[in-house]
């Protein structure tokens, strides 16, 4: 399957687009994109490390499965307020 | 109230919207921008937020503050976009009978928004360069120490 993943910050930056599409196994986890990402965008590796993965707007579990159509997006460490 | 906005932040009238005849504590806390961080000048910062989910955590927290104090009403407003020196990045108002409750409430709000509200700062310098901060765990848990006073 093919997923999109939404891109802030840093991350944005690194990548140098606001988002970014993986080819993944239908029964891929967050953690499986994590290493994905990693792979596609060296430069990532270090920041993905710190960074969290969002699913339809809520906080993903490494082992947390994912599916095609669904907002996913990585979330650098947050400086807010 | 909680809201998102690219606008200087009214925080007279937000203070005076959370205000109830039953709530005699009103504590409003501002966060604004900040002209040195250690040696680092600033000239201006940058927010940016992933706004749904940023909306869906403040309104997170403020489900988390109304079951721990008796609030009688709070409002949470972010600023996003580009901040000069002593401009208001964000405002937390909060009312509740006693003002042991609002001073912990609004307290909480604000450390909560700092860590779970997807919202990122970028540093821009007086030289041109510029910074996304993404603080680890050990910066946040340092700076988020309650300090005695001169230390």
């Amino acid at each position: 399957m093919i997923v999109t993943v939404r891109l802030f910050a840093r991350a944005r930056d690194l990548v140098g687009a606001d988002q970014i599409k993986l080819e993944l196994p239908m029964s891929a986890t967050a953690a499986d994109l994590r290493t994905q990402l990693a792979i596609r965008v060296p430069a990532l590796a270090g920041l993905l490390e710190r960074s969290a993965l969002a699913v339809d707007g809520e906080f993903a579990e490494r082992d947390q499965l994912l599916s095609a159509n669904t907002e996913i997006a990585l979330l650098p460490p947050v400086s807010g307020g | 109230m909680i809201k998102l906005t690219d606008q200087p932040i009214d925080y007279g009238a937000l203070t005076a919207s959370v205000c109830r005849a039953g709530c005699g504590g009103v504590v409003l806390f501002l966060g604004t921008v900040r002209d040195l961080t250690g040696d680092v000048v600033t000239e201006a910062l940058e927010y940016e937020a992933y706004p749904t989910m940023a909306e869906r955590k403040l309104a997170e927290i403020e489900g988390e503050v109304r079951e721990r104090w008796p609030v009688g009403d709070m409002a949470v407003i972010h600023r996003l976009g580009r901040l000069g020196i002593g401009e208001v990045s964000v405002a937390v108002a909060v009312s509740c009978p006693h003002r042991a409750e609002a001073f912990e409430a609004c307290r909480y709000t604000i450390d909560r928004l700092k860590q779970i509200v997807p919202i990122w700062k970028k540093e821009n310098r007086p030289d041109g360069s510029s910074d996304w901060v993404h603080p680890d765990a050990a910066t946040v848990e340092r700076s988020d120490q309650t300090r005695g006073p001169l230390s």
